[in-house]
């Protein structure tokens, strides 16, 4: 479903991407997964169009690179990037109500399910979303993003400096949006949850695709681990 | 206390007027982060406008049509103009709006002249509204705080509680992620830009009127519209609207106020003659100097503002 290749971006002069080759098919889970500085994000961020894409990036079969952000949207990429961008301002109600990217159209995801997913997020669905703690705010991210009923959605680092407990709440929800049929590329730093709910795994280093295969293989692959992973 | 009572009107009317040219201001500010300095141009396109299509159309439907067209003025020069130029920085955006205030004027002058052109308010709305004190109150300048003050419920009503008024608010801190879920950000700018222009022309069609339509119109508001944006907050409609009233007030009640510097010194013990330079000038002579007085105290002491939420 959505296929990229020879993928290269630049910040100003330093050449973060060289080369990326990944690709994601219908329903599958993915995760993109490397030390910090790597590029991973970049490479979110170039599919999305927020950083200047030079190379291949096809989407259902349609030339997507180059393409302005709403526009790559609405194809159906859901982008969740890692910075929890909530509108601060606007309710929790809200803030979903602007997940969708029509009025009244609810897909496979409502306003209602998610607060009945959440119900830290129901009990402050009319208040300011700038109150929420850093998890209440991931899971709103996530559940907004999803508002938009993407076919694939792409999740930035979901739970960094998120409590044990959290964690694996933001597991749960992956793996819900999963069954229902939704591909997903996971940006990751931490191996576990990658692993959990993978199909497959890209191991990034230096701004290129260091290793692709199954969470088995790459358990079982220890010179990849320890050249790329492990600190 | 008759001077008190005029004054607080005159300013607060004055005040409306500024802040019909500073919300709009404040909304392209914070969603752009460009500051416009062809705002005040728009204002006093809408006052020509209202004046050109007016002897044709009567007042009442240029003040409809006046601000609808210099709102499509306004997206022409954001969709044609303003978003190329986005991409060199703000300094080229800054010079741009810059160029487009000087441009407006000179074409303004060979269209219409160089001299004040002959607009004022319909007949209906000449005549006095009320009499204090012996002294009578135009009901126009009543009628331009009612169509003030419905302008700024209906903006309030539109941003609050419509889904494009969410959208707005959001982009006004997350454009990125607006974009990211589907909603075309660039259109939007574009809209808002448009309103904003629409609705300083609407101040120019009553302002025009109230005050004097002449190609210095813009170049003479223009300056203390950034003042109130300034003092009241980069990107906060709360505190332009505080800013705008404050400064009206200051301004009014400082022409107002007939008492001289060497007074003001007497009552500290320090006894200038009247005669001297320094002594003469008077409270109203200070007044125009009052707001940029403001400005650079506020950038000195509180450079965010009032109410506003960043740093400038």
């Amino acid at each position: 479903m959505l296929e990229v290749s020879g993928l290269n971006a630049y910040y100003g002069k330093s050449h973060i991407l060289q080369g990326v080759d990944i690709h994601v098919d219908a329903g599958e889970v993915v995760s993109l997964i490397g030390r910090n500085g790597v590029g991973r994000s970049t490479t979110v961020k170039a599919i999305m169009g927020e950083v200047p894409p030079h190379g291949r990036v096809r989407f259902k079969g349609r030339d997507i690179a180059g393409l302005p952000s709403h526009r790559i949207a609405r194809l159906g990429i859901g982008y969740v990037p890692e910075h929890r961008d909530i509108f601060p301002d606007l309710t929790v109600r809200q803030n979903l109500m602007l997940g969708m990217k029509d009025a009244k159209k609810e897909g496979r995801w409502t306003i209602q399910g998610s607060l009945d997913m959440f119900p830290n997020l129901a009990a402050r669905a009319d208040s300011p979303a700038g109150v929420l703690s850093g998890g209440e705010k991931q899971m709103l991210t996530m559940c907004r993003t999803m508002m938009g009923d993407p076919d694939l959605v792409m999740i930035d680092e979901p739970t960094e400096g998120l409590a044990p407990l959290i964690v694996r709440q933001v597991g749960e929800l992956i793996s819900e949006i999963a069954r229902r049929g939704v591909a997903i590329l996971l940006v990751e730093q931490k191996l576990s949850i990658a692993l959990d709910i993978s199909h497959r795994v890209y191991v990034m280093g230096h701004g290129r695709i260091v290793f692709e295969g199954t969470p088995a293989e790459l358990k079982a692959n220890e010179t990849v681990r320890k050249e790329w992973l492990e600190v | 206390m008759e001077t008190i009572v005029f004054s607080t009107l005159n300013g607060v009317l004055y005040g409306l007027l500024l802040f019909m040219l500073s919300s709009g201001l404040t909304l392209i500010f914070s969603m752009m982060g460009v500051l416009n300095f062809a705002h005040a141009s728009f204002y006093m396109l809408g006052a020509y406008f209202a004046y050109a299509i007016g002897a044709t159309t009567g007042f009442w439907a240029a003040m409809l049509l006046a601000p609808i067209l210099v709102a499509g003025v306004g997206a022409l020069v954001e969709r044609y103009g303003l978003r190329n130029v986005h991409r060199h920085g703000h300094v080229a955006e800054l010079l741009f709006t810059f160029g487009i205030a000087f441009l407006i004027e000179e074409i303004v002058k060979l269209i219409w002249g160089r001299n004040p052109v002959p607009y004022s308010p319909p007949a209906v709305l000449q005549q006095p509204l009320f009499t204090l004190w012996g002294t009578q109150y135009p009901s126009f300048r009543v009628f331009m705080m009612i169509v003030a003050v419905l302008m700024f419920i209906t903006l309030w009503l539109m941003l609050k509680k419509t889904r494009i008024g969410l959208i707005v608010q959001a982009a006004l801190t997350h454009p990125h992620m607006v974009g990211h879920l589907g909603h075309n950000v660039p259109l939007v700018f574009m809209g808002v830009f448009a309103v904003g222009c629409g609705m300083a022309a609407l101040a120019g069609v009553i302002g025009g009127a109230l005050l004097v339509t002449d190609p210095a119109m813009a170049l003479t508001l223009g300056p203390i519209v950034f003042v109130v944006v300034v003092v009241g907050g980069m990107g906060s409609l709360g505190g332009a609207f505080v800013a705008s009233i404050l400064i009206g007030l200051i301004q009014t009640f400082a022409v107002a106020v007939d008492a001289s510097l060497s007074d003001l010194l007497a009552r500290f013990g320090v006894m200038v003659s009247n005669r001297s330079d320094l002594g003469r000038i008077t409270l109203a002579q200070v007044a125009p100097m009052l707001p940029f007085l403001l400005l650079v105290l506020v950038l000195i002491f509180r450079p965010r503002g009032l109410m506003g939420a960043r740093e400038s």
